[in-house]
């Protein structure tokens, strides 16, 4: 035994692959479709969501028998308010640029359904470690997700990845664009993230036809 | 051994194999295959997909070849201006210079459109192991017809691939989907690679290569021109005709009426979403004309000379005419009912003439509004299907009662 037993190294494997918050669960669409047209900016957003969820599963589990249940949304709402604050803040601090770029979606995450989800599913009847684990297990998930819906919409849409232009220069008819090739202005835009999630769902369900619903 | 039988046996030796579909669908395309139905009814209109798409694809070759003609005339425009009077069956119109431009310009993107759209169907049929569907047919015809001349073959191959995978493979194939096939190819192309499918540099061949040089031509759409309030020299009878810019086969509202009637006498095309359409976008048509009559709005807009606009002269320029005869009247995408298919068509003319004033980023309305009415077309059979219960469940009680 390791320093995770096989039950918990599940909770961080399941969100990866086949209990994903985003192609399975359908949770956190709006911050995917929102940021994903640069790279970046999903990473960052990932690291943030990491952030907020591992800290805000860890404090909810801790308060987990003193929240009233009547009131647990606003408790919930309260602490995940805080964690994002804090991120907020330090992205003002440090990464000015980048703030601006993520704008209101950084405060969004207050509203994310995943870190809502993950309180009221997980931390509220499980231990502080457990409960750890299962949101960093999430977030690894969501960020999975947002880098490869990142990838592929910063490198067909702009041609760059973490703002490198790896296809050549479009303006001065570098690299591929020598040969007539243009930017997919197309992936810029919201819809194709959207088709870009579906996709990844549509393959991932063909990979494992357990996930695919009989109805 | 004539053709039929080589067809039908290479059709039998594959059977079973991944070849089947591939094989299968040649014989089919070409003769009736030697099958017979197993059990059940023995009697089977003649009808089929088949021939409701040849149906289709008929009235669409005058409107090609006429393109052919028209790439080739509007070059020469650009180079030596536009010839006075013309009429139908002017010589500066159909002469064979025209012709060879156009159709060299023309028939690769018909090929492109055909070989990928239709490499797709088959993939899609050899994984799902279901028998090839003919619904490509019309779409590849239709795709080269409602893009720019100019279109790069390898954008029009992956608008293609766009298009038939996610518009319409995903939901199922043929007969299954939500949005017309060919307008979502069409607006993936509008919305990925904007400079080429708006501006003056586009619908002119050879216009975007030559831009900057000394001998940079260029055409504006007539909507184009009246988006930024500019003069043209086009007559009534010029649109009417055909001979202005625009998308490859848009432009001739005669021959689309002529393919609008073959549609409607055939009962291929229903004629109750054509009208309603046009009577839709008269109607807008109407109403802002009578905003200009009223002074509610000055020449200073930037709107007015869209919406002073002689109303019916909506229906002779830009892709009206030819969305609502060949694209609204999709039997898979329209609405089923009749009285849903007043509502669909009406909102579609309606809507394109709303858009294509309001909006000069989209001078062209016609293809947003008919993807608009293709996600709502199953909504409003649904009411139109849910008051007939209704009524006939007053009816019922009324009776009883």
């Amino acid at each position: 035994m390791g320093l995770l037993s096989k039950k918990d190294l599940k909770l961080i494997t399941d969100p990866l692959a086949d209990n994903n918050p985003i192609t399975i669960q359908v949770l956190g669409i709006c911050s995917a479709l929102a940021i994903t047209a640069e790279l970046k900016a999903s990473i960052v957003m990932s690291v943030a969501v990491l952030f907020v969820m591992g800290l805000g599963n860890l404090t909810i589990s801790l308060m987990r028998n003193i929240i009233p249940s009547k009131i647990r949304i606003i408790a919930q709402l309260i602490v995940v308010a805080t964690l994002v604050i804090i991120v907020d803040l330090v992205l003002k601090a440090f990464a000015y640029e980048l703030s601006k770029t993520l704008s209101v979606f950084v405060g969004l995450i207050i509203t994310n359904c995943i870190i809502m989800g993950r309180f009221e599913a997980f931390a509220l009847a499980n231990g502080p470690l457990r409960s750890f684990i299962d949101g960093i297990g999430n977030a690894l998930g969501y960020a999975l997700i947002l880098i490869i819906v990142g990838f592929f919409r910063e490198l067909l849409g702009s041609g760059s990845l973490l703002g490198f232009k790896v296809l050549g220069d479009s303006i001065e008819k570098t690299g591929v664009y020598a040969y007539g090739y243009e930017n997919n202005g197309f992936m810029l835009l919201a819809p194709m993230a959207l088709i870009t999630v579906g996709i990844i769902i549509w393959v991932q369900r063909s990979r494992n036809e357990a996930l695919i619903e009989d109805n | 051994m004539g053709l039929k039988d080589k067809l039908h046996n290479i059709s039998e030796k594959t059977k079973g194999t991944n070849w089947e579909t591939t094989f299968g669908a040649i014989h089919t395309l070409f003769y009736t295959p030697k099958e017979t139905t197993h059990s059940g009814g023995h009697l089977r209109g003649a009808d089929d997909l088949k021939r409701t798409m040849t149906n289709v694809i008929l009235p669409l070759i005058p409107v090609l070849i006429f393109a052919m003609f028209n790439v080739g005339f509007q070059q020469d425009v650009a180079i030596n201006g536009f010839p006075e009077g013309m009429s139908f069956f002017s010589g500066d119109f159909w002469n064979f210079d025209n012709f060879s431009v156009g159709a060299l310009k023309l028939l690769p993107l018909i090929i492109v459109s055909y070989v990928i759209g239709l490499g797709i169907e088959v993939i899609f049929a050899t994984i799902n192991k279901h028998e090839v569907e003919e619904g490509y047919f019309v779409t590849g015809m239709l795709v080269p017809l409602i893009v720019p001349i100019d279109t790069p073959l390898w954008m029009l191959a992956v608008a293609v691939i766009f298009g038939v995978v996610i518009g319409k493979e995903v939901f199922g194939g043929t007969g299954m989907n939500i949005l017309n096939p060919a307008l979502t190819i069409r607006a993936f192309l509008f919305f990925a690679y904007p400079t080429w499918m708006s501006g003056d540099k586009v619908w002119v061949t050879g216009a975007k290569a030559m831009q900057g040089t000394p001998d940079a031509i260029s055409g504006e759409t007539i909507l184009g021109s009246l988006a930024q309030g500019k003069e043209f020299v086009y007559s009534t009878w010029d649109m009417f005709y055909g001979f202005v810019p625009g998308s490859v086969g848009e432009t001739s509202a005669l021959l689309i009426l002529l393919g609008g009637l073959y549609l409607i006498f055939t009962k291929v095309g229903s004629w109750r979403i054509m009208l309603s359409a046009v009577v839709g976008a008269l109607v807008m048509g109407l109403i802002f004309n009578a905003v200009v009559d009223a002074g509610w709005i000055n020449e200073g807009s930037k709107f007015y000379s869209l919406m002073s606009t002689e109303f019916w002269h909506h229906l002779l320029i830009g892709g009206l005419a030819f969305g609502i005869v060949f694209m609204a009247t999709d039997p898979v995408t329209a609405s089923q009912t009749n009285k849903g298919k007043w509502i669909y068509g009406f909102l579609i003319g309606f809507i394109s003439i709303l858009i294509r004033v309001f909006n000069p980023a989209y001078p062209e309305g016609v293809m947003l509004a008919i993807l608009l009415m293709n996600v709502f077309a199953p909504t409003i059979d649904h009411y139109i299907v849910q008051g007939n219960v209704k009524k006939r469940l007053k009816r019922l009680k009324a009776k009883t009662a």
